[in-house]
């Protein structure tokens, strides 16, 4: 494996888990609901996914409690965000405090504890192509999960009935509603899936990436997450370019600085976050098409009665 | 985590310790003894280790003390928690972060009769101590061991930011790896962070890309050294014993105890023998303990022993001089034949060798 493959690979393990937060949160602001909480709930997920893979001593019951985890703290927003109209802002803010605690209670018991890899999936002859073989083709399920997910969510919000009632609904709630669209429920099932994407995040985090739990070890990728939907203009393949962008930037800093570049590594680690203003500058001189947050987006939805 | 790091020691030189207390000595019977920790004690980091030398004064005066801890005590937030202690009773009380540091002088001054002990900090008063353990003592040890372990030549290190106690483990452990090996070249990496451990963890997949065959981390996570055993090279514990992350990789870990300073500060207390001071204690201290070797060679295993018992008796200084900087040029000697305190607490240029530059 030569050290180009090497970046590549580690590339690709750091932008997973932002792309699978992202996708959730993207489905859930198209429906015109800004969840602030995703950082709060990729915690939960790593804490309760790793708490359960312990536990069983098995991957797919971690995955699936993190990703339960992740909708449980999703309903619980809904609940505040849908059942009461209480301010979308804040109540995202409170998800993601409340979640960075709570992962600590559950997650005490489990530091210190350690799991081994998850196996790669080897797609044999694809794999043997020389560099982007190994990229490509010999990657754990959560890659190509990630991936599958990205194309499902693009045909679904542009391919289907089901999509346009979403985004309808995230553009314009009010004539949504005139239209007789169910717009609580759409919403409800819209944020409950932005928070399955979070847990999961965060079980990819804990399962995979690490492989052990501590404390924040989220350490702020739920807002990356958060600021990648806005740099993606809240478009799927986008999103996949904006992650792996961000996942790139970050591993190539680390390279550059063992590389002697002498670039300042605080300067390094600033660049995606540049990335972003500057994509949300060139998004705003864009004129004449209608890229942008969906209309309704953050306002609660309260139908005349 | 900021806790251990003990930066800006040398403005502090300005704080002069008070000798003299205000209090007089008196004998007592019974001490109630406190804690403020940063982190939670299962962190198996900075407050874990804090809280193990509580559990230390424990043992050590059986119905003679009582102790009490707040765990994960946010730093800006610590004066009403250290001022809670105060209230209720505590003779002695330790606060163990850096940034305890303006709360605690607050709060000691409102009770000159209480006993404070601030960890890493520079301030003092007649009833506040500090302390602080000497890690580049470990870092020399691992240094060697790491020069002698490399096949490539290339060693890494992970640091959290360029600030001076991370220099000064740098270059302790680059001139650990000279002494045995002139040839031995270094990669540094600093991850901008003390603690997030998939981008620690990338960080040292990147030295392990580039060549590195042996890494030393000064983050606070496991993630790097799980990284190296994953690629089946080496690694340093950092702070506590990491062995379970890393079975086989494992060289040693460098880690703090600080059970011998509580014991010994509580019995001061109930003495009536307690004094402010300032303590900089390393691995003669026993404040500095090196795991076992493993997964070494006997030569190198004994030459690691050499190097350990050579610091703790005097012999050696990790920061003996002559010190060169990197331009090859003499750094002036402040110290009794080494490095002062002082010039390690505010160490801000790499040695001869080195060939990365200092971020600025």
């Amino acid at each position: 494996m030569t050290t180009f493959e090497a970046i590549l690979l580690t590339i690709v393990t750091a932008s997973t888990p932002l792309l699978i937060a992202a996708l959730g949160e993207l489905v859930t602001e198209r429906s015109g609901v800004l969840n602030l909480g995703v950082e709060g709930m990729m915690a939960m997920g790593a804490a309760c996914s790793f708490a359960a893979a312990v536990t069983f001593d098995s991957t797919l019951l971690g995955v699936a409690a993190g990703m339960l985890a992740g909708v449980l703290m999703a309903a619980l927003f809904a609940l505040v965000v849908l059942g009461f109209a209480a301010n979308q802002v804040g109540s995202g803010l409170a998800l993601t405090i409340f979640g960075l605690g709570l992962s600590g209670l559950v997650g005490a018991p489990f530091v210190g504890a350690r799991r081994d890899p998850i196996a790669h999936i080897d797609i044999p002859v694809l794999s043997d192509i020389p560099v982007i073989g190994r990229l490509f083709f010999e990657q754990d399920l959560f890659v190509y999960g990630s991936m599958a997910l990205t194309i499902l969510i693009a045909l679904y919000l542009t391919r289907t009935r089901s999509g346009l009632t979403l985004r309808s609904i995230g553009e314009n709630h009010t004539s949504a509603n005139a239209l007789g669209l169910p717009v609580w429920r759409v919403r409800f099932w819209a944020i409950l899936f932005g928070g399955a994407c979070s847990g999961l995040a965060g079980a990819y985090l804990a399962l995979v990436y690490t492989r052990f739990w501590s404390p924040g070890m989220t350490a702020g990728r739920g807002w990356i997450a958060l600021a990648l939907v806005v740099f993606a203009a809240w478009r799927p393949g986008w999103l996949l370019v904006g992650a792996y962008i961000f996942g790139a930037a970050t591993v190539l800093q680390l390279h550059a600085q063992a590389a002697q570049f002498g670039v300042p590594p605080q300067v390094l680690s600033a660049v995606p976050y540049l990335a972003t203003i500057l994509a949300l500058l060139l998004l705003s001189l864009r004129r004449g098409r209608a890229v942008g947050a969906p209309g309704s987006l953050g306002v609660p939805f309260v139908p005349d009665r | 985590m900021f806790s251990g790091k003990v930066f800006g020691a040398v403005a502090g030189a300005a704080v002069l310790a008070l000798s003299a207390t205000g209090a007089f000595a008196q004998a007592k019977d019974k001490v109630k003894v406190g804690f403020i920790y940063v982190g939670p004690v299962g962190d198996f980091g900075w407050s874990h280790q804090h809280d193990q030398g509580r559990q230390a004064i424990e043992k050590a005066f059986p119905g003679k003390v009582t102790t009490t801890f707040v765990e994960s005590v946010p730093e800006a937030d610590s004066e009403r928690a250290i001022e809670q202690l105060a209230r209720t009773g505590h003779d002695l009380i330790f606060t163990t972060s850096f940034g305890f540091m303006e709360p605690t002088l607050k709060v000691a001054k409102k009770y000159p009769n209480i006993k404070f002990e601030h960890a890493t900090g520079f301030k003092r008063a007649p009833n506040l101590s500090t302390y602080a353990a000497k890690f580049h003592e470990g870092r020399y040890i691992t240094g060697v061991i790491a020069g002698k372990m490399t096949k490539s030549n290339v060693i890494g290190y992970v640091g959290a930011f360029p600030i001076p106690e991370v220099i000064a483990g740098i270059n302790a452990y680059y001139l650990g790896a000279q002494s045995v090996n002139p040839n031995v070249k270094i990669k540094i990496v600093f991850a901008n962070t003390w603690f997030d451990p998939a981008k620690e963890g990338d960080a040292a997949k990147a030295l392990l890309d580039q060549g590195v065959d042996v890494l030393a981390q000064h983050t606070d996570s496991p993630a790097p050294i799980q990284a190296a055993e994953a690629r089946g090279k080496f690694g340093f514990g950092q702070a506590s014993d990491m062995e379970r992350f890393a079975p086989k990789a494992q060289l040693t870990a460098i880690t703090d105890n600080w059970s011998d300073y509580y014991v010994a500060r509580t019995k001061a207390v109930l003495d009536g023998t307690w004094k402010s001071e300032d303590t900089w204690g390393g691995i003669n201290a026993h404040m500095v303990v090196m795991t076992p070797y493993k997964n070494m060679p006997d030569d190198v295993k004994k030459m690691a022993q050499d190097t350990e018992a050579a610091i703790k008796s005097g012999q050696l200084n990790p920061f003996k001089c002559p010190v060169l900087g990197q331009d090859g040029k003499e750094i002036e000697c402040k110290g009794n034949g080494s490095l002062s305190d002082e010039q390690v607490l505010g160490m801000n240029f790499y040695v001869k060798g080195i060939e990365d530059k200092i971020p600025q």
